[in-house]
């Protein structure tokens, strides 16, 4: 199966946006950690802004700029959202609101609570009716948001947009599951080789237990494997050198996402 | 789409366990709700639960991901020989051809909220023994099949709130089609937590008594709890009279996060791309088991979408007065309730509903009906306006 990249979105921290953090993939400029910033996007409605969660408000923003890279319109393409977290933020709300006595629940909060929140901001944002789904799988999440939007495209022939996002939780679950950072990226991946596209993907799903690829860079290393979605930096950094060869993506079970990554 | 063959299947809900169990609730219009007396809730309202679960634990090896919905998810692997005729095609095929593509809307939440009444008082951290990966992560529900069942292939859980399990066999059908591999699990549970008791009531979308869809007098769901696995091979397996999936359509609502489009925009796009991906007219579906969850708005919607597609004739119905609404576990049980109709016949008449609303425009079952049923179209909308319709069928 092969897709070719249109449009890439990224926030994480250091990587203000992927025209800032591809040189820094590059080898361009040195790699600063600092915390991810996220805006609000004027997508949603002013009243919507504040309330948004952030791992929405972040998932959206990897989207825009990866759409506004691509040169597509949103409202026309389908989405695959990948999250090992979810909604950290409210999750702990509700939690400690349902151990108090009271248990008295937001309905705002409640339907904010679903692991495809993102999605359902996105799709009222973008005016979207096309399909979207919202995947989980632990660490391997954006393996396997990767495997099913390059799936949908050899299956539809028309562009998909993935969007992987991951935001640390509150205590105490942050404690149960410590994540490193904000971290988001998007990809607009199209059929054909059209103006806009940079590179080629060709994915191959292989048996066996080859290690994943790394970073050699330090301390993306460490990011890579402290939030499931950073698990996409060996494919960023492949697209921001602009190097041909292959990137490994591994499940958590014997079987591994292998991407041959060329120049187009 | 290419057909696809759905060679086993397995099922749990209040109704009881098994497919004969839901085969005989059916066709007795059985309901399985009951007054809510889950855990510690306090919610004037009636349930679809499984008692069974109560005393139950998860085999000894897999201990580490006990909670509510792994041990719903166990009990229906063991219903119907269903983990039996996956190891057969795990032989078959081999473990690392065999994906899996499992929904849940809530996962082992209620682990958390469990851990959540019993921490530090001094430093507020969780229990020692609670854990994230195994319990409250969505992906829990995917590793404990996986390992429950042997496989190795590429997998996932969908988790779009209540059209998860539908969405499922999208996500199949795509895998196999394209080479990924040979055959899948799909499926999922979804068990009952206080965060829906509570959050579903905090919308004034619980009905105080057991649920009535299309009823003119319907005022909310009964959230129940339930799962249900499917085995999906390819077609050229199938012998005639086998039941295949043919049909798949999905989309989003772009309206609201809890409220459906209220002219059923999206309902209707997701069952004309599910009839289109089948290659069928509208005239070629026998039966219609409806989302129908009885708040006002959700049947209200569909009505108008199913007539605008259907018209008048094509019978439909709800199966939540029955089953309640499993929630991420919907669109998997009501898959098994299309199949069942199209293997027995049984186009169940809808259970609780007492008169149907006037409004409504379409064929709408207030009992149950027996007459042949080749293709079958079934509808799952979930929060966030995520749609999906299935449409099945029988093997020439």
């Amino acid at each position: 199966m092969r897709v070719f990249v249109e449009g890439v979105g990224l926030l994480g921290p250091g990587l203000q946006g992927w025209e800032a953090a591809r040189r820094v993939l590059a080898g361009e400029e040195p790699f600063r950690s600092a915390s991810t910033v996220i805006g609000s996007s004027e997508l949603l409605p002013p009243a919507e802004r504040r309330r948004t969660p952030v791992p929405v408000k972040l998932a959206i923003a990897v989207g825009q700029e990866a759409f506004h890279g691509a040169g597509r319109d949103a409202a026309a393409t389908a989405t695959v959202f990948t999250s090992s977290s979810g909604e950290g933020e409210t999750l702990h709300q509700m939690c400690e609101t349902l151990a108090s006595a009271e248990r008295e629940v937001s309905p705002t909060r409640f339907h904010n609570s679903v692991h495809n929140a993102a999605a359902g901001y996105w799709s009222i944002a973008t005016r979207s009716r096309e399909a979207s789904t919202s995947l989980c799988a632990y660490d391997a999440s954006f393996t396997a948001g990767l495997l099913e939007a390059v799936t949908q495209v050899a299956s539809w022939g028309k562009p998909v947009a993935l969007i992987a996002y991951d935001q640390p939780y509150p205590e105490p679950l942050h404690s149960a599951r410590p994540l490193l950072g904000s971290f988001g990226v998007a990809l607009v991946l199209g059929p054909e080789p059209t103006r806009r596209a940079s590179a080629m993907f060709e994915l191959a799903v292989l048996p066996g237990d080859e290690k994943p690829s790394r970073m050699s860079d330090s301390r993306l290393e460490e990011l890579r494997c402290g939030v499931p979605a950073a698990r996409a930096l060996p494919l960023l950094e492949a697209l921001a050198r602009s190097t041909e060869g292959n990137v490994v993506l591994d499940f958590p079970t014997e079987t591994r996402l292998r991407i041959s990554v060329s120049r187009c | 789409m290419q057909p696809l063959l759905i060679s086993h299947i397995s099922v749990v809900n209040s109704l009881g366990s098994g497919v004969e169990a839901m085969r005989r609730a059916l066709r007795e219009k059985r309901s399985g709700l009951v007054p809510c007396d889950f855990e510690t809730a306090r919610v004037d309202t009636y349930v679809g639960a499984v008692p069974a679960l109560d005393d139950f634990r998860v085999k000894p090896d897999l201990l580490d991901y006990d909670c509510r919905n792994n041990r719903l998810a166990q009990l229906c692997l063991e219903q119907d020989g269903f983990a039996g005729k996956v190891a057969a095609a795990r032989e078959d095929y081999g473990a690392e051809r065999i994906g899996f593509y499992l929904g849940t809307s809530t996962s082992g939440l209620h682990a958390t909220e469990l851990a959540y009444r019993h921490r530090d008082p001094k430093t507020g951290a969780l229990p020692a023994g609670y854990r994230y990966a195994e319990t409250q992560n969505a992906y829990s529900l995917g590793e404990f099949v996986r390992r429950y069942l042997g496989l190795a292939g590429p997998g996932f859980v969908v988790s779009s709130a209540c059209s998860s399990t539908a969405k499922a066999f999208g996500n199949a059908a795509r895998m196999i089609t394209a080479g990924i591999c040979d055959a899948a699990v799909v499926g999922g549970a979804d068990s009952l937590c206080l965060m829906t008791l509570y959050g579903f009531h905090s919308l004034g979308l619980t009905s105080p008594g057991p649920c009535r869809p299309f009823d003119a007098d319907r005022d909310g769901i009964s959230i129940g709890e339930g799962a249900g696995f499917a085995l999906i091979e390819k077609a050229d397996r199938a012998q005639s009279g086998a039941i295949l999936l043919l049909g798949v359509g999905e989309s989003s609502d772009a309206y609201h996060m809890s409220t459906p489009h209220p002219e059923g925009l999206g309902a209707r796009l997701a069952m004309q791309q599910a009839l289109d991906s089948a290659g069928l007219k509208p005239s070629d579906i026998d039966y219609i088991n409806l989302h129908g969850t009885a708040t006002k708005t959700n049947d209200a919607s569909e009505d108008k979408a199913v007539f605008e597609i259907f018209g008048p004739e094509t019978p439909c119905s709800s199966t939540k007065g029955a089953t309640g609404h499993l929630l991420g576990a919907a669109g998997i049980t009501e898959a098994i309730v299309s199949i069942l109709a199209i293997e027995s016949g049984l186009m169940p008449g809808s259970a609780n509903t007492r008169s149907v609303d006037p409004a409504m425009k379409s064929n709408y079952l207030l009992e149950n009906r027996q007459a042949k049923v080749t293709c079958a179209l079934t509808n799952s909308f979930g929060f966030g306006g995520s749609n999906c319709s299935l449409v099945l069928g029988v093997a020439e």
